[in-house]
């Protein structure tokens, strides 16, 4: 099958690439970029994309898809399908299922889950056996099944022996080791300490919990020499060290989620869970550190740490609602309003953190717009205002705080691995 | 005269004229107490569900009791296992609770701001009656009530809070209450134990036990609470009798003149010596007769309003 992508701001800073031009993809392949003549686009499915960017397919280093283990939350398919309606080709998925992503066997069970899907899956391997923080899990067999990274993602890894381990083993492949980076003895509340939570009575959790373990883990990455990713980053502190420590020259890389550049913790106050995460929502202090982080290049991309949990779960008294929110479906959304339409970051800039730097840190290939290769591009229409609509998430579950948030700009198309998302609905281009 | 809201759920917030107007109202009623017969007829016909899903047993028998002498239908529903032990949902619960048809609901719960909650998934109104360490409004009223019965006033009266501030519901009650009507409050308590920012809300902490003592009017002293290991916090009861606990020495040394509350049970030999918990200084079981006033007081305007 034959489309035409007409009149697309074709934008890839990879390549240095930032011009208006139409696409011809045959087959999945792009065959022609330039200006197509009508003997070319005729027989042709000619979609007119008139100032809409058309950029490497969007990524997300940072989702939960609860398969295997949790179905009935979300499973590899459901997740695939969100991520393609936010306009993300490829995601990573954390190994904190159950059973955990520590075997071969669960990697390929969740590859081949997502083998027929437009989105590509890439597994991240748990660090340890059953995220435990006690055995190193069989990492190398991992690695060859293809997991992407390791982590124990929703802990931090145990202890600094078993961390020292997992990353000297890691560093023989160069796999990033990617932590979600908290003290555990001194993280056990349900939100933000700072004064919000001494008005709310809430248990607090201290940004202190986190700044240690980065603190840690940056001299467990300048020691071992391996590559070390800190997970949805949310403190000042933590983002002037890994600014200090990329100085220094350590392999260092740090995420952060739109609600952490959106949100601070006086949400609390509506006793909503759907302001519950970890790390929890913190100060307006914060909330601009990361945002310099993302402008200074500290932080290098924007992952939506999506966690779907069943209504009947998230629903429920604050302290014992379980954390996190579904992210896939809201996260371009508010990156384009929080930081492109408020002059933080550039539309290249935003290219680089939402697609081009987590496959890099993932040591995947960046798609290239020319001539043979495979089109994996997201079709972004900057401008079209939106209301976010839980109950049209594809998602399986609905625990977001965005519901009926009014957000500028949004995905209007995903084209990868011969598959088109376009108009709610998967095309198969190969016919 | 009428509250400006159908619910109480806490004191953060509540107009000085509300306030006013609860701890005049349970006045009448503290009246009321002293009669041979004490039971009146205005919440006849009103059922109010009593849902604790904490231990209690003081605030529960105080609310019980003010329903009974305003002639309501009283239902208690207790349990200490939360609802996720449980298997059914809080929320269906209440649910369930309210399709029985209820008008108001006094409520207990570990986590802040199940009241608020319950706001959003009933009709009825809510009274907080403890969030985890949030807030416990009528145990602020009924402290701010039994002061102001003693002094005639609240304004620009020295109060200080004693102990475990952080994990205290009382404190911030009594914080966000006696601020709103203009008393000076002060916390005292090991720094373990002082939560984050508080000076920032206008708030003096001391941390030597005499000084708050020299500087006050009023002490209301809060239990140490092991169930929510304190013990991580202070390095032995015994250590904290000695430097922060109230002593009968302490008291006429530093301030013949001070007023001692304390909302109960209390930690004899800890944060309180048994001479002072049965001393002159002390007001602990008018606190607990006025508890009674002041709960019928805001049952009755909660239960009246249109």
């Amino acid at each position: 099958m034959k489309i035409v992508l007409k009149n697309v701001h074709l934008l890839n800073p990879e390549q240095n690439l930032n011009r208006k031009c139409d696409l011809l993809i045959e087959n999945g392949i792009i065959t022609k970029i330039g200006s197509l003549k009508e003997s070319e686009v005729k027989d042709a499915a000619v979609h007119n994309f008139e100032d809409k960017y058309c950029v490497p397919g969007l990524f997300d280093m940072h989702v939960h898809l609860r398969e295997p283990g949790r179905e009935d939350e979300e499973t590899v398919v459901t997740g695939s399908d969100a991520a393609a309606a936010g306009g993300f080709t490829g995601i990573a998925c954390m190994p904190n299922t159950e059973p955990a992503i520590d075997s071969a066997e669960v990697v390929r069970f969740i590859k081949e889950q997502s083998q027929n899907h437009l989105v590509e899956v890439y597994p991240i391997g748990a660090a340890t056996l059953k995220r435990k923080g006690e055995a190193l899990s069989p990492m190398y067999e991992l690695f060859e099944a293809g997991v992407v990274g390791f982590s124990d993602d929703g802990v931090s890894i145990k202890t600094a022996a078993i961390l020292r381990h997992a990353m000297e083993y890691a560093g023989m492949f160069n796999v990033p080791i990617i932590e979600h980076c908290e003290d555990e003895s001194l993280a056990n509340g349900v939100m933000n300490e700072g004064i919000n939570s001494t008005l709310l009575g809430m248990p607090p959790i201290p940004a202190l919990a986190e700044d240690l373990i980065v603190m840690r883990d940056i001299m467990m990455a300048e020691f071992t020499g391996s590559k070390i990713h800190i997970a949805h980053i949310s403190s000042k502190k933590a983002v002037e060290l890994v600014r200090q420590a990329k100085k220094k020259g350590i392999k260092i890389t740090a995420e952060v989620t739109p609600h952490h550049f959106t949100l601070t913790d006086d949400s609390i106050k509506t006793f909503d869970t759907n302001f519950k995460m970890n790390p929890p929502l913190r100060t307006r202090e914060d909330v601009n550190a990361v945002i310099e982080g993302l402008k200074d290049g500290t932080i290098d991309c924007i992952a939506s740490d999506h966690a779907p949990h069943s209504i009947e779960e998230k629903e429920m008294e604050f302290i014992y609602a379980p954390n996190g929110i579904v992210g896939l479906e809201t996260q371009l959304g508010l990156a384009l309003t929080e930081l492109v339409h408020k002059k933080h970051l550039t539309i290249e800039e935003l290219v680089m953190k939402l697609s081009i730097n987590p496959r890099k840190i993932l040591n995947l290939p960046v798609p290239i717009f020319s001539e043979g290769q495979p089109a994996n591009l997201t079709i972004i229409d900057p401008d079209i205002v939106w209301t976010a609509d839980i109950s049209k998430f594809k998602s399986k579950s609905k625990n977001s705080p965005f519901d009926k948030r009014l957000l500028t700009g949004k995905s209007i198309a995903v084209i990868s691995k011969n598959k088109m998302f376009y108009e709610d609905k998967f095309i198969n281009l190969n016919i | 005269m009428s509250l400006s809201n159908k619910h109480l759920l806490g004191l953060y917030g509540v107009p000085r004229e509300d306030i006013q107007l609860i701890l005049d109202t349970a006045t009448t009623f503290r009246e009321v107490l002293e009669r041979p017969i004490k039971k009146v007829p205005t919440l006849q016909g009103k059922t109010i569900v009593n849902l604790f899903y904490e231990n209690s047993t003081r605030t529960r028998i105080s609310f019980e009791l003010a329903q009974k002498r305003l002639s309501a239908d009283t239902i208690n529903f207790s349990t200490s296992v939360s609802s996720t032990k449980k298997g059914e949902t809080f929320k269906d619960t209440v649910r369930n609770i309210e399709a029985m048809k209820v008008d108001m609901i006094v409520v207990r719960h570990q986590s802040a701001g199940v009241p608020h909650y319950l706001t959003r998934i009933s009709k009825a109104n809510i009274i907080n009656a403890g969030d985890g360490l949030h807030e416990h409004p009528t145990q602020g009223l009924l402290d701010m009530y039994s002061i102001r019965e003693k002094f005639g006033r609240l304004e620009g009266l020295n109060v200080c809070l004693v102990g475990d501030i952080a994990h205290s519901r009382v404190a911030l009650s009594n914080i966000f209450g006696l601020k709103t009507m203009g008393a000076n409050v002060s916390v005292c308590g090991p720094a373990t134990m002082i939560p984050y920012g508080i000076q920032s809300l206008g708030i003096k902490v001391y941390q030597n036990i005499n000084e708050a003592i020299s500087k006050n009017n009023v002490l209301n002293v809060l239990r140490i609470q092991l169930e929510r290991n304190a013990g991580e916090r202070i390095p032995s009861l015994r250590e904290y009798h000695r430097y922060f606990g109230i002593t009968a020495e302490r008291l006429e040394k530093y301030n013949k003149d001070i007023l001692i509350l304390h909302p109960g049970p209390i930690n004899r030999g800890v944060e309180l010596s048994s001479e002072v918990a049965d001393g002159p200084y002390q007001i602990i079981l008018d606190q607990v007769t006025n508890g009674v006033a002041v709960r019928m007081a805001v049952l009755y305007l909660l239960g009246t309003m249109h």
